[in-house]
């Protein structure tokens, strides 16, 4: 038990001009939650399929549970669960019958009623895969996962493409399954997703990790616990225009962005800032057209560092 | 508890066939329904009466005497011409000058030189010829001469090529488009279980298609069985690998089922055509035959006309299984090098 979950080094993909994957390192302990945060494109899945053994990396390497994919892969996988994005299971079998397909490859593992039970689907046991809603869908794609009792779980985007509830449902089985000390490493656009279920998080960029640590240390190093963001419209009346740099030496703000219109505050104290704004912004002559607040997230992290958004592609 | 990976598998196969109706009735019913309507229209049938356009009375009266033929008498030469080209009749007799006969007819229709062949005998035994040699007739309408019998060995065939092409295609691509392929690599199941449970599954299935025709062959219109069962057991099971290894080999790298669908139409179409379904590949010229004998399709049903219908034994059959044998192992290597798992 010594040895990490997961240890990559200076980890390289490239497809034709693309590099996906840019000298990532990367290490994940056992029982751990590990979150790989990032806009799509950001070289997540590539990362994921590297370590599950499905992607060959050009450089960089990769050792899971101890030991290299080149050495006894059928032996390795033994002790993984994996979920792929997209995957559509057969749809003709029924929830049942797909679970014990994929029990039988694992040489030990749970029965495939109790894996049925582990996801709540002991009521469609008999359903055709075809009739499931996404969320139910999602939910056996974990099951077909879990069927070899795995060490380590690999969940690639398990919520992309839920709504609310099914995601929240999702949540709640993952959160029972790190609980039970299993390793498990998520790929995820959703920055609540990574809030609520990962003890860290690597932020991923054009292949890189930019940022790494608890979402908690990864909000705190910004430095403001507070956002705010507002539009105004424009020219005033006498044709004043909005002067950002002035905002910056409001009480309470730590960096000011500003693009299309929109401009956003990271505030330490919001209860002082707001008022010094409004109070700015009518010393200025500029009419406010929309305002906006709301408590740092991983999300903000990512706009700080990257000026862009999680979810702009 | 623990159940086997590949028995796994073959079950999945099973219930995905089953589970699918149109899958059920190409399989099945589509073959019997060809060979129930084909062996309606080609049914065996009294020999015909020959019926020939007669100008004049007198000579009406020799036809009406001879057996076989049937005279259809017109008043004048015009009519009778009237008449054939009509098609009402394929032969037309005139009388000539100083008692002679005149045949109209076309010769390149079959029907008008039997036609006057018919007439031409009644015509000089009526006036006194007799034949210099005695000849007697054997008649043969036994079953394995009849078009049927021709045809259900080439039915045979075609559904076994179809049934192995198709399964295979369509369910491959299917689960490579959506991303079952690589989900499955992505377990510790052994990758060759995977194609196994197709040639497996193939096998199966393989006795209720040969069933199904050969039952119906032989209850419904006695199609006979005269070669060795095991023989004709062994080349339906050769040529299913054979088909299930083709098969394999076009779908191994396509990822759309239009793609695999164009392959495998691009394969099978020419083997319908020329491998001797529903009329002789004899038909095409010399020079193409070594080409299409060495089809997959032509090897099988050769073999199991020969198997079926002249009784032929192993070593009569041998080449055919020698094509067979080599479809299969060169599809299989390098539909295995090729195959795309994700």
């Amino acid at each position: 038990m010594d040895t990490p979950a997961v240890r990559v080094r200076g980890l390289r993909k490239t497809y034709g001009d693309v590099v996906a994957v840019d000298g990532l390192d990367l290490e994940v302990s056992r029982g751990e939650c590990f979150g790989l945060l990032g806009p799509n494109g950001a070289g997540k899945t590539t990362t994921i399929e590297i370590c599950e053994g499905l992607t060959e990396p050009d450089g960089g390497e990769v050792e899971v549970l101890g030991q290299r994919w080149r050495d006894d892969p059928a032996g390795l996988r033994q002790h993984l669960g994996i979920q792929l994005q997209e995957t559509q299971l057969a749809e003709k079998l029924t929830v049942e019958e797909t679970v014990r397909l994929f029990r039988s490859f694992f040489r030990n593992g749970p029965a495939t009623e109790h894996v049925i039970g582990l996801v709540r689907l002991q009521e469609k046991g008999r359903s055709r895969v075809g009739t499931l809603s996404g969320g139910q869908k999602q939910r056996l794609a974990l099951a077909c996962a879990l069927v070899g009792d795995p060490e380590l779980l690999f969940l690639d985007e398990p919520t992309t493409g839920l709504d609310p509830q099914a995601r929240r449902q999702l949540w709640d089985l993952i959160d029972e399954l790190r609980r039970a000390g299993r390793s498990i490493i998520l790929t995820t656009h959703y920055m609540e997703e990574a809030e609520q279920l990962c003890e860290r998080v690597g932020i991923m960029d054009h292949g890189k990790v930019i940022a790494l640590g608890s979402p908690r240390e990864l909000v705190a190093s910004m430095g403001a616990d507070h956002v705010v963001e507002f539009s105004t419209d424009g020219a005033g009346p006498d044709g004043a225009r909005l002067d950002p740099l002035a905002l910056g030496a409001l009480e309470g703000v730590r960096d000011v962005q500003a693009d299309d219109g929109t401009v956003r505050l990271q505030v330490t104290r919001l209860h002082q800032a707001v008022p010094a704004l409004l109070a700015e912004l009518n010393r200025q002559g500029v009419p406010l057209a929309e305002l906006r607040t709301h408590s740092a997230t991983l999300e903000d992290v990512f706009v700080g560092l990257t000026g862009r958004h999680l979810r702009d592609e | 508890m623990n159940d086997h990976p590949l028995a796994q598998l073959v079950l999945v196969r099973f219930r995905e066939f089953a589970r699918e109706p149109e899958a059920v009735f190409w399989t099945f019913v589509f073959p019997v329904l060809i060979a129930a309507g084909l062996g309606i229209a080609f049914r065996s049938r009294p020999p015909e009466i020959v019926t020939v356009g007669v100008v004049g009375h007198d000579l009406a009266a020799v036809f009406e005497a001879a057996s076989g033929l049937e005279a259809e008498p017109y008043p004048d030469a015009a009519a009778g011409r009237q008449a054939l080209r009509n098609g009402d009749v394929a032969l037309v007799v005139e009388p000539g000058p100083d008692g002679t006969v005149r045949y109209r007819y076309d010769d390149t229709n079959p029907e008008g030189r039997s036609a006057r062949a018919l007439a031409d005998q009644a015509v000089q035994v009526a006036a006194g010829r007799t034949d210099p040699v005695t000849s007697g007739d054997e008649l043969v309408r036994e079953p394995g001469s009849r078009y049927i019998d021709f045809l259900i060995p080439g039915l045979l065939g075609m559904t076994l090529m179809g049934g192995s092409i198709w399964s295979m295609g369509f369910s491959i691509v299917d689960a490579r488009r959506r991303k079952l392929l690589k989900r499955l690599v992505a377990t510790p199941m052994p990758r060759h279980y995977f194609l196994l449970s197709y040639l497996l599954a193939r096998l199966v299935m393989l006795v209720f298609e040969v069933g199904a025709i050969l039952l119906f062959g032989a209850l419904v219109f006695g199609v006979p069985l005269r070669g060795s069962l095991v023989l004709l057991v062994g080349l339906c099971l050769l040529g299913a690998l054979s088909f299930g290894a083709i098969g394999l080999l076009l779908s191994s790298r396509a990822r759309t089922i239009e793609a695999v669908s164009g392959l495998m139409n691009f394969v099978m179409l020419p083997m319908w055509v020329l491998s001797g379904v529903f009329f002789s590949s004899q038909r095409f010229p010399d020079l193409v035959q070594p080409a299409i004998k060495a089809l997959p399709l032509t090897a099988l049903i050769d073999g199991l006309r020969a198997n079926m219908l002249q009784g032929a034994g192993v070593l009569d059959v041998a080449p055919q299984f020698g094509i067979l044998g080599v479809w299969l192992i060169v599809c299989f290597v390098v539909a295995l090098k090729l195959f795309r798992w994700r």
